[in-house]
């Protein structure tokens, strides 16, 4: 898009900008406009306006892509990084384990056990438990089963003390009750309300603000803070998740798990003094605080499941608490993210290092093939008269124009072993009937369709460059002395390279991509790296990996358009013909 | 290269006709492939060889069966709609928002012109896998995933670029001065964009257009990922064909799919040297 010429002239029109400039470089004093305004001035504001105006006219689309297609992109980017699912899910253990020295040959103590208590408790609630157990599975493979084994018996874990309370006042059976304890007198305490809020809402993924008919009191909280937090995060998940009224249901295990733990935390001696609703209940289980069971959470979890008292696993917890993380990248580069740094994979699962050097070595030998058969077509069509090179130049864009899908089905067919190629070998006596070639899921068959399908692309760049070197040139070297094969090696074909480098950044680029053809005729030998993003996404569930290899695919792509920019311009794309 | 001068060493001659049996060669590789496929979905049988009663022209070995089955067979034709119902929409959008922003963008005066063409034509450069993976994670947050409004504008962004080339190409050659006298003869801006400048870019905006159809209508990588089963489209019917029971019925389908493609060929073609004419027609 040069400026635009006048028609008449073949000047360039003048526009408000040289105007302003014009009347800039004028010395004698202001020149006015018609409406009396200085002219400068004026200039400047229709410069303005029409810079406006195009804008106007751009915004909309520019909004849509932006909405459409940019954000996609960002949110990939974001996602190969981002790893808040641990944070979010186990917000309190991580806080915990933050303490813990992880080079030392022992577990993580006590306190991170009780932590991990409650957060599991609430996460098997919302039942995000397995979520998390998928996502630590892929840095150290059986935490999924951990995960969703445990997630089901912290329960059991909760028993003992919920019959202890229960004895001690039957009262705490009832939910009703539990209602009014909590509830009790005087000012509400909306921090620690609100901070379950944030909490659930990262957890669950879903809305939980507005009024639930339910606030902590501030006395409460100071009294049983274990109880007061956890019973919040049972009313907020009651009111929001369940749709169901707080008061009518009987709290979680770990409501009681926690008020056992603030009893025997020095709250038997505070509740003495307390005289708010349910205080006889509180007292009468002060009393009882020496029945209540002193757990050992490490070791009730290492009964739970073994895997607890596994140190590998706490490591892969810790090394992967932190909201953002390099882990992804590292995975897709054949590397881990270990307590103890970065190591490289063990051998039988190093693969994406193999796939993208796989992917290039084969967009490589694709560009190349495209390069030996586009350029004699090219030179043939360059330099047929018109009306031969417009009836030939269909058989090169009729492929371009056909559906990727049919040209794959097409060499589906062909390559076959009972497919046309093969038969007619067999019948030309090429090959035995017992030896007809494997042409089709492996590196061949990748090979052989995709050169068919990215050849225009080559050839079509190819002849627009060649269509601008004149005959003359051949010419004028043989009749120096030049041979053929000098004037073409000398003359022609350095004037030709400018097309083979648009048309080779083209095909390769287009090819390092590739997804559908190598799944439908690569096998297992002849698939990309595009193929893995894809199985990531669908199959495995690895979205943060997915992404991570998308963005190494996006950043190659875009340092090779840069070059493609800076030989040919992307504004001068040509599309067919 | 047009003819073989008189003068011509032997060499010369043997160089001169190999050369083209090559180029005749490539052309086959180029064409062949699609040819095949046309006589070979007439099949009786379901193989996907030419059987004996084939290539001794009986018409036995003949008949429209994978024609009927793709007619009749309701998986094929809830995808021939489904692709119906997204491919248009997607188009409109794409030409419509298209055309607006190509105009913008060459007017003489647009700030970040760079920046902005970059970020209008990305949708092209960016490897289908990878803008399926962002769509299927940001669409799937913004609960668009699964929808058809979610493939419609997913199709729409794809087709964009190549309505924005187009078009701009077209409007490269534009004679500013006919708005201008269009505006100096009393009309307004929308008057003067659909009685003068319209029908001047018609051409670049109807194959920009076509360009944006096909996109859509060809694509299988996007849909695979942002539709769900409701939004299986044809060419994501023959993905699953050709991966899981490959059956006959994708070769006539792909037969329909050729014959579709020449008949575009053949408008753009046709609207490109209409675009050519009416530009050396304009005055100057």
């Amino acid at each position: 898009m040069a400026d635009v010429t006048d028609a008449t002239t073949a000047r360039r029109a003048p526009t408000p900008d040289d105007a302003a400039r014009l009347a800039d470089s004028d010395q004698s004093g202001p020149m006015l406009a018609a409406d009396g305004r200085p002219l400068k001035q004026s200039l400047q504001r229709a410069l303005r306006r029409e810079k406006l105006r195009a804008l106007m006219l751009i915004a909309p689309l520019l909004l849509f892509v932006l909405v459409t297609f940019i954000a996609p992109i960002a949110d990939m980017l974001f996602r190969s990084v981002e790893n808040q699912i641990v944070g979010n899910t186990l917000p309190r253990t991580v806080e915990a384990l933050a303490d813990w020295n992880d080079d030392a040959e022992e577990l993580p103590p006590e306190p991170v056990f009780r932590a991990l208590f409650f957060d599991l408790f609430l996460a098997a609630e919302a039942k995000a438990h397995t979520r998390l157990g998928s996502r630590l599975n892929y840095e150290t493979t059986g935490i999924s089963s951990l995960f969703r084994s445990s997630g089901r018996r912290m329960d059991d874990v909760a028993e003992p003390f919920q019959d202890v309370l229960e004895q001690a006042d039957p009262q705490f059976g009832d939910g009703a009750f539990w209602y009014r304890l909590m509830t009790g007198e005087g000012d509400a305490d909306t921090s620690l309300l609100n901070d379950q809020r944030e909490r659930l809402a990262a957890l669950t993924r879903e809305g939980m603000g507005g009024d639930i008919g339910f606030a902590p009191s501030a006395e409460i909280a100071a009294l049983l803070p274990r109880a007061a937090r956890e019973y919040s995060a049972f009313a907020l998940f009651t009111a929001r998740i369940d749709n169901d009224v707080v008061a009518e249901e009987d709290p979680w295990e770990s409501v009681y798990v926690a008020l056992a733990l603030d009893l025997q935390d020095g709250g038997a001696e505070r509740v003495q003094s307390y005289a708010g609703p349910g205080a006889d209940a509180l007292q009468a289980a002060a009393a009882n605080a020496d029945q209540l069971p002193v757990v050992d959470f490490r070791e009730a979890f290492i009964e739970v499941d073994d895997g607890w008292g596994d140190r590998t696993n706490w490591e892969t917890m810790k090394t992967y608490s932190p909201p953002f993380t390099s882990g992804y990248f590292l995975n897709s580069v054949d590397l881990q993210l270990t307590a103890d740094g970065v190591e490289a994979r063990e051998e039988n699962q190093r693969i994406y290092v193999m796939l993208f050097q796989r992917t290039m070595f084969m967009s490589l030998v694709i560009t190349f093939s495209c390069i030996l058969l586009g350029y004699p077509v090219a030179w043939l069509l360059a330099n047929l008269p018109m009306r031969t090179a417009n009836l030939l130049m269909i058989l090169v864009l009729l492929p371009f124009w056909t559906s990727l899908l049919v040209r794959t089905s097409a060499w589906k067919v062909l390559l076959q072993q009972q497919g046309v190629i093969n038969d007619t070998l067999v019948w030309l006596g090429i090959v035995s009937d017992g030896g007809r070639l494997a042409l089709i899921n492996n590196q061949l068959g990748t090979i052989i369709a995709m050169t068919h399908i990215l050849l225009p692309f080559m050839i079509l760049p190819l002849y627009s460059v060649m269509k601008t070197i004149p005959p003359t040139y051949l010419r004028a070297a043989k009749s120096l002395g030049a041979t053929n094969w000098t004037a073409f090696w000398r003359v022609y074909f350095p004037n030709s390279v400018p097309g083979i480098g648009a048309g080779s950044i083209l095909v390769f680029i287009l090819s390092i991509g590739y997804y559908i053809t190598p799944e439908l005729v690569g096998g297992t030998t002849g698939v990309f790296i595009s193929n893995r993003i894809a199985y990531h996404i669908s199959s495995s569930l690895n979205w943060g990996l997915a992404a991570a290899l998308g963005t190494i695919l996006l950043a190659a792509v875009l340092a090779l358009y840069w070059v493609y920019d800076r030989m040919v311009g992307i504004d001068n794309v040509k599309l067919g013909g | 290269m047009s003819a073989l001068p008189p003068y011509a060493t032997p060499g010369q001659r043997v160089w001169f006709y190999s050369f083209r049996v090559i180029c005749g060669l490539i052309f086959f590789f180029l064409i062949a492939p699609i040819m095949v496929i046309i006589p070979l979905s007439f099949n009786a049988q379901d193989f996907f060889t030419f059987t004996p009663e084939m290539l001794a022209l009986k018409p036995e070995g003949y008949s429209l069966k994978h024609y009927k089955d793709f007619f009749t067979n309701s998986d094929w034709q809830a995808a021939l709609w489904n692709s119906l119902r997204i491919a248009p929409m997607a188009t409109l959008l794409s030409v419509s928002f298209g055309t607006l922003a190509a105009i913008g963008l060459s007017q003489t005066h647009v700030p970040f012109r760079r920046t902005i063409m970059a970020i209008l034509i990305s949708p092209m450069i960016v490897p289908l896998i990878i803008s399926a993976a962002g769509m299927y994670f940001f669409y799937s947050r913004i609960g668009l995933q699964g929808t058809y409004l979610g493939v419609v504008l997913a199709h729409a962004a794809l087709g964009i670029p190549f309505v924005i080339i187009t078009v701009t190409a077209t409007l490269v050659g534009f004679d500013r001065s006919l708005t201008r006298a269009s505006a100096s003869l009393g009309a307004d801006p929308v008057r003067t964009f659909f009685k003068v400048q319209m029908p001047l870019i018609l051409p670049g905006v109807i194959s920009g257009g076509l360009f944006a159809f096909i996109t859509s209508f060809d694509e299988v990588v996007v849909v695979l990922f942002v539709g769900s089963a409701g939004q299986k489209t044809l060419p994501w019917q023959m993905f699953t064909g050709l991966r899981e029971q490959i059956s006959p019925t994708i070769l006539a389908v792909a037969t329909i799919l050729v014959t579709v493609s020449i008949l575009l060929l053949a408008t753009v073609e046709i609207l490109r040297r209409r675009s050519e004419r009416l530009r050396g027609m304009s005055p100057g």
